[in-house]
């Protein structure tokens, strides 16, 4: 990876980091009466809604958000574009804590938590289920995320022999680092196909799969540019805009496609009419679409992708859109029947924020322990 | 099987039909659930000339477990029990008494040396050298030491020959063991009950002679396919347990209508057998003791019947689904509640406002004059 990245150093216990720890201790509270009482004692997940805000936000969303490390492996290792190669370490750090988390919160989710080790025993497997398709895939890119991101142990501890015998076996560890994804992200789509007429029609269609596809990928990029420009103004590590809005115009691609496949489908089954009928579903899906154009709007536009300002508004609008997609896919948009109703209990909400606030601790912890950040393209963006 | 084959063994089977011989063939697959199309191998096994011959013989017990299979249903069954399987000793039903029956034995013994089936129905006595229970002046415990090793195949049938039975119930003067402890080295298919359904029986002889092997056996050497789930896992009044509706007195309302035994004692919870399924004793369909209104007592499970007082409540093995009352109407999940909706409204205004502020200080010329530290 990366010759010029170095450890920032600094202060490890600011204000932030502990807060962040305050937060991740209050979840680990009810975590503890999570794992002793059961879910039923934390959460106000029930059997209409089994899938609550773990699954929707932690999984679904959290992955999305974790995609940065995909993406940008996809672009410089598979597409070879050399320029984004200073972006890939943070983005696989910060995907590397999001999909540990969510697999942690798999971990929680899980009614009986002691039998997740029979997903690696080769007879308890079902081939036929999508569910064990994603938790394999994301069982497995847990572990490829943290060897992709090992050459930065590496780098910081010295350690030349494991180095050399590292670099034999990297290509195929990214070449699993983009596969994985591409396999469980498609399949968290074909998980809610599943669940036929309980999903309202604005999302339930067979191009779920394609469609969570993309949002992954112009997620995952808009993750990148996102958290580039809070780390560079936070960190000063030097201007980026001119690399990030590079990824701004791939972004924008991706997204008109995306938007013209949504709408389509929409159209073409003839669902057009929820959408503008005033229902709360309706505006729901309209806000997310809506986020999803202000984001295609600004991208679009060489000039306002080059305004730092209006780029980071753009990752945001394409984050939030991104993020109520999946929600409403996940919940807001599913109706398991009546009478049935949900929202996240207070101890629910704080094993997630729990989970945030972990990954924003261990970011910061980790960019100033190991070589994350490359001190020379700040330089080179500054010119 | 064919008109023209069934036509050969027809004489043996008296006024059997070959309509009814295919039925009872297809019952015998079904109670083993072995597939349909094995039906033909089946009752070409049944009534070939070559079959190895059953020889059986009896200890300290009742004779119920030949009791039951003479007193079945089924229009000449016994006709086709005894003829099929070959039957060629048999010390109860056999014509021939005293010393004609012994030299029977015998012959039939060292005819069919290695191959014969040995069926043992009933209890051996080990005390003062196994006087306790005589066949011919022999101690029975020397007839099975001597003729089990010459067996094909050895069955112990019912509770007695299992593991002791009625005859080992305590103080067990006579230091009654079943079969298995007599003839440690061989194994011996075990077919417990008092008595067992017939079909247990049959089903494991003609699984032996169309497959030459037993069937799948557990760890108690009980075949798999008649003792491999409790009673009270298929139990008709299940659903009575499940729901919480039990019968608490004999006579009580609940025993009236018919709700679940398990506190008169019902020791289905505790028993392996299909007695749920395939009824007791082949006696006919409502006529097992739970659907008479009579708790199990468990006679089929060692350490159960005979030993456990009969109308004491058993330990559940699996309490699956929950032994509680299953609810019938749920609570359909919580709404927000004024705590969860602060919280979550309180964060995401924040993180909005957060994101506004750090907004309005990004330049919008690539500049850094930003004093945040994280």
């Amino acid at each position: 990876m990366s010759d010029h990245a170095k450890p920032l150093g600094g202060r490890i216990c600011t204000p932030t980091f502990l807060i962040c720890l305050l937060v991740v201790g209050i979840a680990l509270y009810f975590a503890g009466k999570r794992f002793l009482y059961g879910i039923g004692s934390v959460t106000n997940m029930n059997d209409g809604f089994p899938w609550g805000l773990w699954i929707a936000y932690d999984v679904v969303v959290g992955t999305a958000f974790a995609c940065g490390g995909y993406v940008m492996a996809l672009m410089v290792y598979i597409l070879n574009r050399g320029e984004f190669h200073p972006l890939v370490r943070p983005a696989l750090l910060a995907s590397m804590f999001g999909y540990t988390l969510a697999g942690i919160s798999v971990f929680l989710d899980i009614g009986r938590y002691l039998n997740v080790y029979n997903l690696y025993l080769p007879w308890q497997m079902n081939f036929h289920s999508v569910m064990f398709e994603v938790a394999m895939c994301i069982g497995t890119y847990i572990f490829v995320l943290w060897l992709e991101f090992t050459p930065a142990f590496v780098e910081r501890w010295q350690l030349k022999n494991f180095e050399k015998r590292l670099n034999r076996v990297i290509f195929a560890l990214i070449a699993l680092g983009v596969l994985l994804p591409t396999m469980h992200q498609s399949s968290l789509g074909t998980m809610m196909l599943m669940a036929g007429y309980k999903l309202s029609p604005l999302w339930h269609t067979s191009t779920l799969p394609l469609l969570f596809l993309l949002t992954a990928l112009f997620m995952g990029f808009a993750m990148v540019v996102f958290e580039a420009t809070i780390s560079s103004r936070v960190y000063r590590l030097g201007d980026e805009t001119s690399i990030l809005a590079q990824i701004g115009r791939i972004m924008s691609w991706i997204l008109a496609i995306y938007l013209l496949i949504r709408f389509q489908n929409i159209f073409m089954r003839g669902e057009m009419g929820t959408a503008f009928s005033g229902s709360f579903l309706g505006n729901m899906f309209l806000l997310e679409n809506l986020m999803l154009l202000i984001g295609l709007f600004l991208l679009a536009s060489a000039r306002y992708r080059t305004n730092p300002r209006l780029l980071f508004i753009a990752a945001l609008a394409v984050l939030i859109g991104g993020s109520l997609f999946r929600f409403n896919t996940y919940i807001i948009g599913f109706d398991p029947g009546t009478g049935w109703k949900y929202f996240p209990s207070v101890g629910e909400q704080m094993i997630t924020y729990g989970l945030i606030a972990f990954e924003i601790a261990a970011y910061t912890l980790f960019v100033k322990v190991f070589p994350v950040f490359s001190a020379s393209h700040a330089a080179d963006a500054n010119q | 099987m064919k008109q023209k084959n069934f036509n050969r063994i027809q004489p043996r089977l008296g006024g059997v039909s070959r309509r009814d011989f295919m039925k009872f063939c297809s019952g015998i697959a079904a109670s083993m659930a072995v597939p349909a199309a094995l039906v033909p191998d089946i009752a070409q096994a049944v009534t070939s000339p070559q079959r190895p011959p059953v020889i059986w013989l009896h200890g300290s017990e009742c004779t119920g477990c030949s009791m039951s299979l003479l007193r079945s249903e089924h229009p000449s069954l016994e006709k086709l029990i005894f003829e099929l399987i070959s039957l060629d000793f048999h010390e109860t039903v056999s014509a021939g008494a005293g010393h004609q029956a012994e030299a029977a034995l015998h012959h039939a013994i060292e005819e069919n040396y290695g191959k014969f089936i040995l069926v043992i129905e009933g209890a051996i006595p080990l005390r003062d050298g196994g006087i306790y229970c005589q066949v011919g002046g022999k101690n029975f415990v020397d007839t099975v030491r001597e003729i089990g090793p010459k067996a094909g195949a050895i069955i112990a049938v019912g509770s007695c020959a299992s593991w002791g039975g009625v005859a080992a119930m305590d103080p067990n003067p006579t230091q009654c063991v079943g079969v298995q402890q007599v003839l440690g080295d061989s194994q011996v298919v075990s077919i417990p009950g008092c008595p067992p359904n017939p079909y247990n029986l049959l089903s494991t002889i003609i699984h032996f002679l169309t497959f030459n092997k037993m069937p799948a056996l557990d760890g108690k050497n009980r075949p798999k396919f008649a003792y491999g789930r409790l009673i009270h896992e298929h139990c008709e009044r299940r659903p009575h347990f499940d729901n919480g509706r039990f019968a608490r007195q004999f006579g009580d309302e609940g025993h009236r209508q018919g709700y679940c035994l398990y506190y008169l004692g019902c020791k289905g919870p505790v028993t392996y057998a299909n007695c749920s399924t395939s009824q007791f004793g082949d006696a006919g369909s409502g006529c097992w003791p739970v659907a008479t209104g009579h708790p199990c007592f468990g006679c089929a499970q060692e350490g159960v019947g005979f030993h456990l007082p009969q109308f004491s409540t058993s330990p559940v093995l699996h309490a699956t689904p929950a032994a509680s009352h299953a609810p019938i109407t749920v609570e359909r999940g919580q709404g927000a509640s004024p705590g969860s909706a602060a919280l979550m409204a309180g964060l995401g205004g924040a993180a909005l406002g957060a994101g506004a502020v750090f907004t309005a200080k990004l330049g919008s010329k690539g500049t850094d004059h930003e004093d945040e530290k994280a």
